[in-house]
């Protein structure tokens, strides 16, 4: 894995209430094209912070975000640019409910990638086959279980055609029965050689998906290792009392 | 059958001798225009209103990033936005009316105008508030996603969050405009001759109040059961769309 540093993280500081909670505090990592990076760590550890930051959807304190080269946290940068190139995936979907699962993938292709509707469609609809939901084109959010709604809320971003796609704990609010599926996806993506960042407590994911692993506590990266090395031999205590936990 | 004759002697007195009926109508209609008027006027100040404060809310911090007076200026339109929800949604619609008559276009002739301007500007931070409480209501979730896809935050609002608002707004706008209908029966304390002035003007001249007082609030509340009926239609049509 030598392909070229697309995200470019140094020293990244989130701080809320002028430093009383430093949700990041000094991360700096590098995301290779065609990665697959997890992040894992218990809940307010920033990983979450991490990865929003990723996308300026939280505006760091301190710190630098390359991007293809460009600094995303200069006040100058066009942010809107930006994130078309990376995809992001939230917890709760966040579907939009006034239209049709159709209208949800095509809209920003549309409107920003100035793309004709027979156009958007027609990728919309290759996409939706390769999740197993052409057939729900035409439904509405409302209608969809919560597996069918993420792997759509996947579809949406990747119809922009992302370098990078952002999975901010895709299963945490899915019924068991459905994690499945959604993960199945995530695979495929990670297979198909998409660049992925993802935070997760799916332990069975990363150890199969991910090209690196990263553990996170405290608002800084503890540990980053294969996924081999770090679940078979973690090296700090905070690592090995997490794992313990969770696995 | 001494009351029947009596009730219809009262009736020809105060409606039909010397067409005092004209007083109702022409109240009527003065009502009407007054809440048609100030209801055009209140939707232009609250979405005004609301689009700056929720567009300050949802952006303040971005603007402040950039540095600059941009931040500075909104900050201090927004401030102003803020006093006058306070003041007018703090302080009774007569009051407000007999200043805007009295003291500040105390030199304008056009009494209708002022109603207009006066009711108007009050409905208008009520207006204001519900649109913005519209646009609070909607996960902000939603608006992270559009941001996400590359939508800026103008896009996000026109193709995202307004139709969704725009959807669960629309009862509680129609309830305000009900509301402010009935609250321009106090245009008479300026001597504007509305719906109530006019039934006032009846009982002035006939000496019997019963009459008068029962039609003008039949009137009212025909038209306030019409539009409820209306706001119940618009809201099940709504419903229905939701799926």
């Amino acid at each position: 894995m030598s392909g070229k540093v697309i995200i470019d993280v140094k020293d990244l500081k989130k701080y809320y209430n002028d430093g009383a909670v430093k949700a990041l505090d000094g991360v700096t990592t590098q995301i290779k094209e065609g990665e697959v990076v997890v992040i894992i760590g218990p809940s307010g550890s920033g990983k979450s912070t991490f990865l929003r930051s990723l996308n300026m959807l939280e505006y760091p304190t301190s710190g630098s975000i390359k991007v293809d080269g460009a600094d995303i946290t200069a006040p100058t940068a066009d942010l809107n640019l930006h994130r078309r190139k990376m995809g992001m995936v939230f917890q709760h979907f966040n579907l939009f409910p006034h239209m049709t699962v159709m209208g949800n993938l095509t809209a920003a292709p549309r409107k920003l990638l100035k793309k004709s509707r027979e156009e958007a469609e027609s990728y919309a609809l290759s996409l939706l086959k390769r999740v197993g939901l052409a057939d729900r084109a035409d439904a509405y959010p409302s209608q969809l279980s919560g597996g069918q709604k993420q792997r759509i809320a996947i579809v949406r971003a990747l119809c922009m055609q992302p370098e990078v796609m952002l999975f901010d704990e895709p299963t945490s609010a899915l019924d068991p029965e459905m994690v499945g599926e959604v993960l199945d996806v995530m695979k495929d993506l990670a297979k198909a050689g998409m660049t992925m960042v993802v935070v997760t407590h799916e332990m069975g994911f990363a150890r199969e998906v991910a090209s690196r692993v990263i553990f996170m506590d405290g608002g800084v990266m503890i540990e980053e290792n294969t996924p081999s090395e770090l679940f078979g031999s973690p090296k700090s205590d905070r690592l090995k009392s997490f794992l313990n936990k969770v696995l | 059958m001494n009351w029947l004759t009596d009730l219809k002697e009262k009736f020809i007195l105060n409606f039909v001798e010397k067409s005092r009926y004209r007083y109702l109508l022409d109240g009527l209609g003065n009502t009407l225009i007054i809440t048609l008027l100030s209801v055009m006027l209140g939707v232009v100040i609250g979405v005004i209103v609301a689009s700056v404060r929720s567009t300050y809310d949802k952006n303040s911090e971005a603007w402040k990033r950039r540095g600059g007076v941009f931040h500075v200026f909104m900050k201090a339109v927004n401030r102003l936005c803020h006093i006058y929800i306070t003041v007018i949604r703090g302080t009774p619609v007569v009051v407000q009316l007999m200043i805007l008559y009295c003291v500040i276009l105390a030199s304008s002739r056009n009494d209708l105008l002022v109603a207009v301007l006066a009711f108007g500007i009050n409905s208008g931070a009520y207006v204001a508030e519900i649109i913005r409480g519209g646009i609070m209501s909607i996960d902000n979730g939603q608006f992270e996603a559009g941001r996400s896809l590359g939508f800026n935050y103008m896009q996000t609002m026109i193709y995202i969050i307004i139709p969704q608002v725009f959807k669960n707004i629309l009862p509680a706008l129609l309830n305000e405009f009900i509301a402010l209908l009935k609250e321009t029966s106090v245009a008479g304390y300026v001597g504007i001759m509305d719906l109530t002035k006019g039934g006032d003007t009846i009982r002035g001249v006939t000496y019997s109040s019963f009459m008068p007082l029962l039609a003008v609030a039949l009137i009212y509340l025909v038209i306030v059961v019409i539009l409820t009926k209306l706001v119940s239609v618009v809201e099940r049509k709504l419903r229905k769309n939701e799926r």
